[in-house]
């Protein structure tokens, strides 16, 4: 017997290759996707108790198939046009084309007409094979909000007439861009949840990274899409040290590094090195460089910081935003002195997109602090508690500023 | 991100309704049914609500065990919760575009408070 872990694996792979042979034969994406749901919910009713049948995805096909008849039936009849749907044979179940459509479908959940919140939930449904109710406890949303978030989006790539078909050129590699914008995005929601009660969360990471595997095997030469599987590799790697039991932030530097996840990084580095050496390069695959000098590091002490000022140079020059900014000047610190990287960070202070975020309170606090200047540390660090729109990062930084409280006089 | 759109009624914005004509305030309702309409089609309303009249308020406290109640109104407060919506939205620039179309905004009633998530970033 099949355990439930090896049933909902076998249904996530399965899901977008159902949905892409349902597409194929019957068109229209938003009965389909519709209609693979319910196959998917029919399956883990029936599969754990009947076993997973000889060929699974015919299976999943042939059930989604039928209730898109029934569903294509009911619209008929309500449109009174009774005879065309008697008249609609069921189709055969087979032959499920050969093709892969996990690409294709990527695309469309991730279509340019979208907001961000619905690319999500779309591309977690139709292409990951999660419920809608997994969703909303992953996102901490109300279920009826991620539902009407995923029909809405259904309905507005119907009307924006997309063809089911990959599109070339230049909208290819855009749409490509978006579809990894919003990998990344499902991943940091699940990696910046603290451990412990957030544990659906937590699957998230999981849920990104084996997308963009699937996303790497259709596009093996892509440099991009490599360093973004490198990047949450590396950056997933450290996530059993990133916090204390009862779920407090632990700073890389008081990370203890032997609890980091050591095949992650090793399958992080190898991939990172060899899209480096065979790719044009890509934010991505700088970023992912950058996790990867911290990860080969023993020690904290031992980070190569020159190499990651050089790496922070290049990315500010192909890639700048404030985020980058920021930590090339952590950078620049750690290498030229806390004095040199706050006098970079108070011209920071000029950009829009920095002035009055916590994140640069939160950075002068930890520059003032390795400059010994505590008093003015204390201020910065409770500046950028009140700042943050995080309660972890809020108790991270109130415990930063109440360590660094001047020693009551006896 | 998540935002709360905080839609505030006084006694000027409440007079000013009161004096509405039905054809009005119906064209109120619709203007108010279209936003929400929007955002839920766009996937960023999470919820929207009106609240019934302040006059109809309960304070609620607790002593010693005890839970006492007291009903509205309550005189000493100008400004007073009327709605809200809660969205899901890509920035704060984007909740504040939305605020802006809240037609208590032209009375300065309407606030953007961003909601405190429970992830964090490494440092």
């Amino acid at each position: 017997m099949n355990t439930p872990t090896e049933i909902e694996d076998l249904l996530r792979e399965l899901a977008p290759q159902v949905l892409g042979a349902l597409v194929r034969r019957y068109r229209d994406f938003d009965t389909c996707e519709d209609a693979v749901q319910e196959a998917l919910l029919a399956a883990a009713l029936q599969w754990p108790a009947e076993g997973i049948p000889a060929n699974p995805k015919r299976w999943l096909t042939t059930v989604a198939s039928r209730r898109w008849i029934e569903r294509w039936r009911e619209e008929a009849a309500r449109r009174r046009r009774e005879q065309t749907a008697a008249a609609l044979a069921p189709p055969q179940p087979e032959p499920v084309p050969a093709v892969d459509d996990t690409l294709t479908l990527l695309l469309l959940c991730c279509h340019p007409s979208l907001t961000q919140a619905s690319q999500v939930a779309l591309t977690l449904r139709a292409v990951g094979g999660l419920t809608t109710t997994e969703i909303a406890r992953a996102f901490l949303v109300p279920e009826a909000t991620v539902a009407q978030r995923i029909s809405r989006a259904k309905q507005r790539i119907r009307a924006s007439g997309t063809e089911f078909r990959m599109p070339s050129g230049t909208e290819r590699s855009e749409r490509i861009a978006a579809v990894l914008q919003v990998l990344y995005l499902i991943f940091n929601e699940g990696y910046t949840a603290s451990s412990g009660p957030s544990l659906h969360r937590v699957e998230l990471t999981s849920q990104a990274i084996r997308l963009t595997r699937q996303l790497r095997q259709r596009l093996p030469e892509d440099g991009e899409v490599a360093g973004l599987l490198a990047l949450m590799l590396l950056t997933d790697a450290r996530r059993p040290a990133r916090t204390s039991p009862d779920g407090e932030l632990v700073p890389l530097a008081e990370q203890d590094r032997n609890r980091w996840d050591a095949q992650a990084i090793a399958e992080g580095v190898a991939l990172i090195t060899q899209a480096l050496a065979s790719a044009p390069i890509g934010p991505y695959q700088l970023q992912a460089a950058i996790a990867a000098v911290h990860d080969e590091a023993a020690r904290f002490e031992d980070t190569d910081w020159d190499q990651i000022l050089g790496l922070y140079e290049l990315l500010h020059t192909i890639a700048p935003g404030p985020m980058v900014t920021l930590n090339r000047i952590v950078a620049v610190a750690m290498v030229h002195g806390p004095r040199a990287g706050l006098r970079q960070l108070a011209a920071a202070e000029a950009d829009p997109g920095l002035a009055g975020h916590h994140r640069l309170d939160a950075v002068r606090a930890h520059l003032l602090e390795l400059a010994d200047d505590q008093e003015a540390a204390r201020a910065a660090y409770r500046l950028a508690a009140r700042r943050t729109l995080s309660l972890a990062e809020q108790r991270y930084l109130e415990s930063r500023a109440a360590r660094l409280s001047p020693p009551t006089r006896a | 991100m998540k935002y709360l759109i905080l839609i505030y009624g006084n006694p000027a914005s409440r007079k000013i309704w009161e004096g509405f004509s039905d054809d009005q305030r119906a064209e109120g309702f619709r203007y108010y049914a279209a936003l929400t309409e929007e955002l839920a089609a766009s996937g960023e309303l999470i919820v929207s609500e009106a609240l019934a009249d302040p006059s109809l308020t309960t304070r609620v406290s607790v002593r010693d065990g005890t839970t006492l109640t007291s009903d509205g109104p309550f005189a000493e407060a100008k400004e007073l919760l009327a709605g809200f919506f809660l969205l899901e939205c890509e920035s704060v620039e984007r909740a504040v575009e939305v605020a802006a179309r809240v037609p208590e905004a032209a009375f300065g009633l309407v606030e953007v408070r961003p909601i405190l998530n429970l992830g964090g970033m490494e440092m």
